[in-house]
């Protein structure tokens, strides 16, 4: 009789911890390895932060105090590599995904994660297909390349130049934004005078843009990321080419100026879809609090990541509860102040209010136009 | 006109850099019949390894003028990489010398894994920018033609380098040695000639090139990255295989041929084909090249039948 008051008292306890530590496993997936490893990182550590924050606050679900856990993947910007990862992410039973950064990669996932109910919010993915294929729980935080583009063409159409030279590094992201671009240097009385195409893994343009240089472009539009960017304004410098030079959000990096070295000048300029880390909300909060715990500058996606954890882990709040098919109707309705600003999605999971900022580079860094 | 000429100094640098990493490889399957998978990751070795010598140099001997800095770095990058070269064939090849060919050929594929993976736990995931100790400066040779003093430097280093790779093997004992042991190593070591220690001499230099090809890659480029051998160490196998793999001036040819072909079919093949094709067919041009190429000459270029091993 004792004894089983004890075993008892012993599995009352055991339960109650159990209660106590609930564990919400989220995946968080980019590229971690490959040419745009340090994009990735960003992203996880982004994700990594948020739920630490959330842990550290303490948030209560349906009555059990639960513990969130990172689940990171690395899809190595590769479109089957990502459909993988996503298959690993269903069988692990995780509650939520926050990726992937590539377009090309979100798109085929989220398929995935729509047949296996897990709700997705991308940080990074830009290219429109990605919530037009009417899944109801896939998302993104990042303004997507309709408005984007439309920001770059317009703006190279009517500030830089008539003459306009597009080139894409063939990812769905380089080339929808590219798309985009065309159609908006178009719409505002520029000419395209040529597209030219590279790849996410090459180091040399001169050949196109040699090819570029004999078609006397105002403007040099480079649809693609900043590992690519930098050689590219070398090259640019190199073949005396005298045109301006602007990129997407892919190249809208620190990371760009160091690889461009002195080849990059008042000439380039860069758009980013939202605002400046300075200039969201809570950037400068952020920025510190990022520092402090991972040692390493944000690149571009943690505030995005950050806040799509953060839509997530909101969305379960409002819910009560982590069941992906409990708080998936949520996730389209959370209005919260994030740090990229108010986090709210449209009919399509698109960010509402998706903000596009030009820079400029000046005295050795990126400084907002417009 | 001067798009062509452009087009052609264009080719001609990315070319000398294809060649010089395609002798690396050309070597080792001379001797072995191994293609050396991991070369290309020897060339990312040699790049960050004098990334980081110059840096410290930098740091710590900053008197030392530019070009001093850059020979220092590639001196302790040549010497790192023959190190590994010679590493890699004593741990992961020679054992595997007898057993069949796919095994070492495993083997090197995993080897180039392990070299990658350990250059990201060293040196990150991120970009490096490479430090541009020889002026990118364009020089305009011809009116309209630029040429900077990098890609002066990598056409004159790449030649010399070339030159002294095929006097070397024809002219000097060790050259005659590698000749012997390619031809059938059971009997050069017969006749005397110590193959284990003729094929590690033959990674040595092999990878010395690397260093060499990692270095002025780097250079030229600006930047420096643990997965960037992949790109010339697939290119330079194409031109190797072009030029007839296992010959040396089939390499060089090859290499060049590749650079060109890339460059100007790059820039020509939109016109050339009425706006069919674009440049997002640059690369699956120079394959087609390739493909003829290999259709008419299936030894390549250069490549000649050499004597059947035993």
């Amino acid at each position: 009789m004792k004894y089983s008051l004890v075993a008892l008292a012993v599995l009352g306890l055991g339960a109650s911890a159990v209660q106590a530590q609930e564990v919400v496993k989220l995946g968080a997936v980019a590229p971690l390895t490959g040419t745009q490893a340090h994009l990735g990182k960003d992203i996880e550590n982004g994700v990594r932060l948020a739920l630490e924050e959330y842990n550290a606050k303490g948030v209560t679900l349906g009555g059990k105090k639960v513990k969130f856990e990172v689940m990171a993947e690395d899809d190595a910007a590769d479109p089957k590599t990502a459909t993988t990862v996503a298959q690993r992410f269903v069988d692990a039973g995780v509650k939520g995904v926050i990726g992937h950064l590539n377009s090309g990669a979100s798109i085929p996932a989220s398929r995935i994660y729509n047949e296996g109910g897990i709700p997705q919010v991308s940080p990074a993915s830009t290219n429109p297909k990605l919530t037009q294929q009417g899944f109801k729980a896939t998302f993104r935080t990042i303004a997507n390349d309709v408005q984007q583009g439309l920001g770059i063409g317009k703006f190279a159409a009517t500030s830089l130049g008539k003459k306009v030279a597009v080139i894409d590094d063939r990812t769905a992201y380089g080339q929808g934004l590219a798309d985009e671009v065309d159609k908006a240097v178009k719409a505002n009385g520029g000419s395209v005078v040529t597209r030219e195409f590279t790849s996410d893994k090459a180091t040399d343009f001169l050949a196109i843009l040699t090819r570029i240089k004999a078609k006397n472009p105002d403007v040099i539009v480079y649809s693609g990321m900043d590992a690519q960017g930098g050689p590219m304004l070398k090259q640019i410098k190199q073949l005396g080419i005298n045109a301006k030079f602007i990129t997407g959000d892919g190249g809208c990096t620190g990371e760009i100026i160091k690889l461009a070295g002195d080849a990059i000048g008042p000439n380039a300029y860069c758009t980013q879809p939202g605002l400046p880390l300075d200039k969201m909300p809570g950037g400068k909060d952020f920025n510190a609090r990022f520092k402090k715990r991972f040692n390493a500058d944000v690149q571009i996606y943690a505030p995005y990541a950050y806040d799509a954890a953060s839509a997530i882990v909101e969305a379960m709040k409002a819910a009560n509860s982590s069941d992906p098919g409990k708080y998936a109707a949520h996730l389209g309705k959370v209005n919260f102040p994030g740090v990229i600003g108010t986090v709210a999605f449209d009919a399509r999971g698109d960010i509402k209010d998706g903000a596009v900022t030009v820079y400029q580079f000046k005295a050795g860094k990126w400084e907002p136009v417009q | 006109m001067e798009t062509l000429l452009q087009q052609i100094v264009n080719g001609l640098v990315v070319g000398s850099m294809y060649a010089l990493i395609a002798l690396g490889y050309t070597m080792v399957y001379g001797i072995l019949g191994l293609i050396n998978f991991a070369h290309g990751d020897v060339l990312m070795v040699g790049a960050l390894v004098a990334l980081e010598a110059i840096r410290l140099l930098q740091i710590h001997a900053p008197e030392l003028g530019l070009v001093p800095t850059l020979l220092a770095g590639l001196s302790i990058s040549v010497v790192v990489c023959m190190i590994l070269g010679y590493t890699i064939e004593r741990t992961a090849y020679r054992r595997l010398r007898n057993a069949p060919r796919l095994a070492p050929l495993i083997t090197a594929i995993g080897v180039s894994f392990l070299l990658q993976t350990i250059a990201m736990i060293i040196w990150g995931r991120n970009y490096h920018s490479f430090p541009q100790l020889l002026s990118t400066a364009p020089l305009e040779a011809i009116p309209g033609v630029f040429i900077t003093p990098v890609q002066i430097t990598i056409l004159v280093v790449s030649a010399t380098l070339m030159v002294a790779l095929v006097v070397l093997v024809n002219k000097t004992r060790l050259g005659r040695a590698m000749r012997a042991t390619a031809e059938n190593h059971k009997v050069a070591s017969l006749m005397g000639v110590d193959t284990n220690k003729i094929i590690a001499a033959t990674f040595i230099i092999g990878s010395a090139l690397a260093a060499v090809a990692g270095v002025m890659f780097s250079s030229n480029y600006g930047t420096a990255h643990y997965a960037m051998g992949f790109l010339p160490g697939l290119k330079a196998f194409t031109a190797a295989v072009l030029g007839g793999i296992g010959n040396l001036g089939g390499a060089m040819l090859g290499g060049l041929v590749l650079g060109l072909v890339e460059s100007i079919g790059g820039g020509y093949i939109e016109d050339l084909s009425f706006g069919f094709f674009n440049s997002s067919y640059q690369d699956i041009f120079a394959f087609i090249i390739l493909g003829v190429v290999l259709i008419f000459r299936p030894t390549g270029l250069l490549g000649e039948r050499v004597a059947d091993r035993a």
